[in-house]
């Protein structure tokens, strides 16, 4: 039998989740043919935010990468749209000129961003915040302009902002009414909002009404109706969506203010359906996940079962709304406005900044708001979606979280099993244990990857934590990542217990803590040495059996069992002489690579381990340190002195740095680098700690990172002065080495704890003062590892030496 | 050198040559292996290529009878050589006596 062809128009989140349902229902049914007009799989648009914001990287957030269609089989066209549609011969024509018959067509072309029809709204630097380009170009602009304007103040505007803000832009954001989110929040939650938002940076100008955007060919800023002005370089528009119906008006479809459907999200034209925020259902037009998603469940039912009308088909869905914007909790669902008819439950707390309020209409929760503390929304959703009878219930049982008393039930405990978890892909309480028990998950990405919760806005993920530990009765809460299988215990309860019961020895650890192994592995051990050393600089031995092979020889293993050797070159400076003597132990020991580092050293490949000790002997340079959880290399451009663009002396400063912190161990390898000007020749900005000179000041990096997870480093401090620079350093770099987990490098450390965490704790002076010491008492422990080995016969003969038996008969 | 005691046992090291913790690499007759010394001076000892991509196993982390390949973490059983679950694999093993504060391996 032929199969049935099934063409989608939108590769977005609403018409690639109803195809998962239909291959989910019957995978072999349908020839499935997508078109979609961005050149990119399907992907979470829900978490541009996040991208933007820098929590989460575009790669992360595909939903379905391109092996998903390969592997199902579906005939995938991005950037590419239909244009066309003929009903009659249902057949479909694209802008590159490709034809398909169909049997079913499902229109989910989405929305667009509304764009306000004001003069100047053309201009360069005005955007709307929907799309990865939009993302791309914010993050762009960000490098070279400072200030940006927000039109609107609802979720998608606020969140566009905290990313700005995140960038470095001053935000000021633009809205029409007189509080923020009018249509989730109600006025006081709004306000308590607001403030919360000014504290994180960002500016408000409510009851504005924009007149027109100035500026040449780009936009320079906007004019208000009653005169005022502001300046702005970049403009984004996020004032709502209008929904994308011209196909649809063209090939005949009913429209109203989007796609007209039946609860089978038919439209007027048979095998023509529509789902997502193109259609139009009981006039209600969505624009939230958890409707397309149920939408796209009930398209994905009626399209398997052969037309045949199922009973109830699709009832419209309880709108809810979360904001994704970190420090800032509002959950808002339902009709929260004070009706005639409605009464309502109310908790505030100014103190705590707690806001909470429960709409209730002939005994039912009809909506509800909550501001601060959220853990009541999915149980209030329940009762919204079951119209529950709650006029024998106390406050208490509806807000769960206002118990007081000390030994408060986990929400979850009290869920029904039918309940659902995460709203956006209908999954219960039910499916989540039942996974959990019968698969032994173990992690919050486990539970994801098997059922689906919070695997879109991620509203649902602290629910989903606690119902794991309430699950698996693991006291601790799965948030908390144990430090390896040997142990329950995080790597902050690690290192608190060595300090507050003065642990000396990995052994004694493992013993004292109840590992669960006898000797540990290769992820605890390196890390309990680290907190040791870290503990008690002065007096702790570092056990070289729980290091890694290239800390423990003090050279890098390579893929064939040989090492390379890389000698110290202050500040990547070098003089004829060692060159030479990099010559000559080349030459001796026939070194089959000589190669130039990215940290600008010279490195020797390919040396018998045994050979280590003499190559050291012979080159008579100290270690390099390119192989350690350490302070690597100090990168330097040319600087000053020779440069016509230099503006200060980076090799000083460079080889100063070097010299001070040469071996210093911390979390995972730390790279610096100085720069003498702006055009950053040392690569500044993609370091651990990058320097760059300005006349007359030093500007401080932080964070970055050139490697796997490529992220550039946030400015952390500008100083004056040479000593000012080494302050920051030392207190950065000791804070650094206390509070990130051993492995961690400062890009990761600095996304999972924040900037602002970082750079308060070091506002104070005294903490500073003590961070100082601190690092200047374990850099008196440092020595030279190359000739602490020569020095010893004893670690020469266990480490390095092989033993060679020869047999003869 | 000749170092036979009798057709089998053939003398490599003596036991305090060996660290507990840190694997010792040795050549014998064009074969290469890694010994590790145990807690209880029991030596244990196997080929010195990890069965994944070859990795110097004397050169990894020891955690009593299990090293980690310094290579790409792969955990092996030094006493059977399979290579620890989910990874799968199996190193060579080899017999070791100790007499005398001698370390003997029994070749076939």
């Amino acid at each position: 039998m032929l199969k049935q062809k099934i063409i989608l128009i939108g590769n977005g989140m609403a018409g690639v989740r109803t195809l998962e349902e239909i291959i989910k229902k019957d995978p072999n049914k349908f020839e499935i043919t997508v078109f979609g007009e961005e050149p990119h799989p399907n992907y979470n648009r829900i978490l541009l935010s996040s991208v933007l914001q820098g929590d989460a990287s575009i790669d992360s957030i595909v939903l379905n990468s391109y092996e998903w269609y390969e592997e199902n089989q579906i005939e995938l066209f991005t950037g590419d749209t239909v244009v066309k549609v003929d009903t009659k011969s249902q057949t479909v024509i694209s802008q590159n000129g490709i034809s398909r018959h169909y049997d079913q067509l499902i229109f989910a072309t989405g929305s667009n961003p509304f764009m306000l029809p004001l003069p100047g709204a053309d201009k360069e630097g005005v955007i709307a915040f929907r799309n990865i380009k939009d993302c791309e170009t914010m993050i762009d602009t960000a490098k070279n302009y400072k200030k940006a304007a927000v039109i609107g103040g609802g979720l998608l505007g606020l969140e566009a902002a905290r990313g700005l803000l995140n960038l470095d832009m001053e935000v000021e954001v633009i809205h029409i009414a007189d509080y923020l989110m009018e249509r989730q929040l109600d006025d006081q939650a709004g306000r308590m909002l607001k403030e919360e938002l000014e504290e994180q940076g960002m500016k408000f100008r409510l009851n504005a009404h924009t007149e027109r955007l100035t500026g040449k060919k780009r936009v320079d800023g906007v004019l208000f109706k009653d005169g005022s002005k502001l300046d702005a370089d970049l403009v984004v528009m996020a004032v709502g969506i209008k929904p994308n119906v011209a196909l649809a008006k063209e090939a005949g479809l009913e429209t109203n203010r989007a796609i007209v459907v039946n609860d089978y999200m038919q439209t007027s034209v048979q095998n023509v359906y529509a789902v997502g925020e193109c259609a139009e259902h009981s006039g209600i037009v969505y624009g939230l996940v958890a409707p397309l998603y149920e939408q796209g469940k009930a398209l994905a039912e009626h399209i398997c079962a052969n037309d045949t009308l199922i009973e109830p088909g699709y009832q419209g869905s309880i709108v809810y709304t979360q904001l994704k914007v970190s420090g800032v909790d509002v959950f808002s669902a339902g009709r929260f406005q004070d009706g005639e008819k409605t009464k309502s439950i109310r908790v505030h707390d100014e103190f705590e900044g707690i806001f909470k309020k429960v709409v209730v209409e002939d005994n039912k929760v009809i909506g509800a708001v909550l501001f601060g503390d959220t853990s009541d929304s999915p149980r209030l959703l329940t009762m919204m979606r079951n119209g529950q009878d709650i006029s024998k219930m106390s406050k208490v049982a509806i807000l769960p979280s206002e118990n007081e008393s000390d030994e408060k039930e986990s929400v979850v405990v009290a869920m029904a099993d039918s309940e659902t978890i995460c709203g956006c892909n209908g999954v219960s309480k039910g499916d989540i244990v039942k996974a959990i028990n019968e698969q032994g998950l173990t992690t919050v990405d486990q539970v994801k990857a098997c059922t689906n919760a919070s695997r879109s806005c991620g509203g649902c993920k602290p629910l989903v934590a606690e119902l794991l530990s309430v699950t698996t009765g693991e006291e601790a809460s799965s948030q908390k990542e144990p430090i390896c299988g040997c142990s329950d215990l995080s790597h902050e309860e690690v290192a608190a217990e060595i300090r507050d019961k003065g642990l000396n020895y990995v052994r004694e650890v493992m013993n004292v803590l109840g590992w669960t192994t006898e000797n540990g592995c290769s992820k605890c051990r390196p890390a309990v040495n680290y907190y040791l050393g870290l503990n008690n600089p002065i007096e702790y031995e570092d056990d070289s059996t729980s290091k890694f092979v290239n800390e423990r020889l003090h050279a890098n293993i390579q893929n064939d069992g040989t090492f390379s050797v890389v000698p110290r070159m202050y500040g990547g400076v070098t003089n004829s002489e060692q060159l030479r003597k990099i010559a000559d132990v080349a030459d001796k020991y026939q070194v089959p690579l000589l190669k130039v580092t990215g940290g600008q050293r010279i490195d020797l490949l390919g040396i018998a381990k045994e050979d280590l000790p003499k190559v050291w002997t012979d080159l008579g340079m100290r270690s390099g340190y390119a192989y350690g959880k350490s302070i690597r290399t100090v990168k330097t451009c040319v600087g000053e002195n020779f440069c016509r663009f230099g503006t200060q002396d980076s090799i000083g400063l460079g080889i100063q740095i070097e010299k001070k912190y040469e071996g210093l161990s911390t979390p995972h390898k730390v790279k610096m680098a100085v720069s003498a000007c702006p055009r950053n020749c040392a690569e500044s900005g993609i370091k651990d700690i990058g320097i760059v000179g300005v006349e007359g000041a030093w500007e401080i990096y932080v964070g970055g990172n050139g490697g796997v997870d490529l992220r550039s480093a946030e400015l952390f401090a500008k100083v004056h002065t040479d000593q000012e620079v080494l302050d920051t350093i030392s207190s950065f770099l000791q804070f650094y080495r206390e509070d990130a987990r051993y492995l961690e490098r400062t890009s990761h450390w600095v996304e999972r704890v924040g900037l602002d965490h970082i750079k308060k704790a070091l506002e104070n002076e005294e903490k500073r003062a003590q961070l100082i010491e601190r690092v200047e008492l374990a850099l008196t422990k440092q020595q030279d590892p190359w000739s602490d080995v020569l020095e010893s016969k004893d670690k020469q003969e266990s480490l390095y030496e092989k033993k060679e038996v020869e047999v003869t008969n | 050198m000749t170092q036979v005691l009798n057709e089998q046992h053939i003398y490599v090291a003596q036991l305090r040559e060996l660290s507990v913790g840190i694997g010792k690499k040795l050549t014998i007759a064009g074969l290469e292996l890694a010994l590790f010394r145990q807690d209880n001076d029991e030596v244990l000892a196997v080929e010195n290529r990890c069965p994944h991509k070859g990795g110097v196993l004397s050169d990894g982390i020891v955690s009593g009878e299990h090293v980690f390949c310094p290579m790409h973490d792969w955990k092996i059983d030094l006493r059977k050589g399979e290579a620890v679950a989910p990874d799968v694999g199996c190193v060579k093993t080899y017999d070791v006596s100790i007499i005398d504060d001698g370390v003997y391996l029994l070749m076939d």
